[in-house]
């Protein structure tokens, strides 16, 4: 089971993290988005390689208002 | 003649840097930007929201601002480094305001992980401007490790309290090799305009601004606090006295009576 952005997601293991950016709606061109995968950085250029393993934790972030 | 705050070998024409949280839409957020006159405005990273109304990214890039993101709601040394090597990726931006946070209450800075947080990301290659306390020796250190400025509080985030120390901000601006950016605590157009005239470089500024009753308007006047501070703080001011000094002679004075 992969956590993204704190919620259990069913049936995508070892998705890839532009697979699970697409399912929440984001697309790899996207602007203001950063994702870390078990709190280690995962750079743009990887995000169609970068395979999510069960049980990894997936945090995609994008810019809010705030500061 | 050009006035120009440097931070980092970067010119802003603007003293006022923005803080984006606490405004209730993205249009007022946009009309108090362009009404502020400011060049960089801080940004936060949260998890994504399918359900968001609107891009933020594309209004502040209609505005034509740097941004500036920020690490808020870091509580340790490692989230802060974690989350400002997140926002380079995001933003393409070496620049961050580095937030660590020791007290839910207060949410004053926690100084030795802030210290360490710096110190990681400077030598990570990161422009980094500290939110820090009004402490002097801190802001030397921060300085030390390679801040590209320091960013002493007036008062507690969103408190409005104003200018708590001005001695301690006074000695933080005399001894400062980079940048002093008052940071937190403004209320209202005197309190930017006082960390000018104390000496500050810039003010940055959030919810101040965004929570007035009319944040254009607010906007406005802050930044007529920050130019004119700044221009009497070049001006220099008259020095203070117990008694009263005659601005008007007495010479000529006629007998009345």
């Amino acid at each position: 089971m992969i956590r993204f952005n704190g919620s259990e997601l069913v049936g995508h293991d070892d998705a890839t993290v532009a697979d699970l950016l697409r399912n929440a709606g984001v697309e790899a061109q996207a602007r203001g988005v950063a994702v870390a995968v078990d709190g280690e950085v995962v750079p743009r250029s990887d995000w169609s390689s970068r395979r999510v393993r069960d049980g990894e934790r997936v945090e995609a972030l994008t810019a809010m208002q705030g500061g | 003649m050009s006035d120009d705050l440097v931070i980092a070998g970067r010119a802003f024409g603007s003293r006022l840097i923005l803080g984006t949280g606490g405004f209730p839409r993205l249009q007022t957020l946009a009309d108090a930007i362009r009404a502020s006159g400011t060049d960089m405005v801080t940004v936060a990273l949260r998890r994504i929201d399918a359900q968001a109304q609107g891009s933020l990214v594309d209004v502040l890039e209609d505005c034509c601002v740097e941004l500036l993101p920020n690490t808020a709601g870091c509580f340790t040394a490692r989230d802060a480094i974690t989350t400002a090597h997140l926002a380079r990726e995001a933003f393409d931006t070496p620049w961050v305001k580095v937030e660590v946070i020791g007290d839910e209450r207060t949410l004053l800075p926690d100084a030795p992980e802030l210290l360490a947080a710096c110190e990681q990301l400077v030598a990570d290659g990161f422009t980094v401007l500290p939110y820090t306390t009004d402490d002097p020796v801190l802001a030397r250190r921060l300085e030390d490790v390679g801040c590209a400025a320091v960013m002493p509080l007036g008062s507690p985030i969103g408190s409005g309290m104003g200018i708590r120390n001005a001695y301690n901000l006074a000695l933080i601006v005399e001894q400062a090799g980079v940048p002093v950016i008052l940071d937190a605590g403004v209320g209202t157009t005197s309190d930017a305009a006082l960390a000018m005239e104390i000496g500050c470089d810039a003010v940055l500024c959030a919810s101040a601004i965004s929570r007035a009753h009319d944040p254009v308007a607010m906007a406005l006047a802050i930044r007529a606090g920050v130019e004119g501070g700044r221009l009497a703080h070049g001006a220099g001011r008259i020095p203070r006295r117990l008694h009263a000094e005659a601005s008007t002679t007495f010479d000529g004075l006629p007998e009345l009576a």
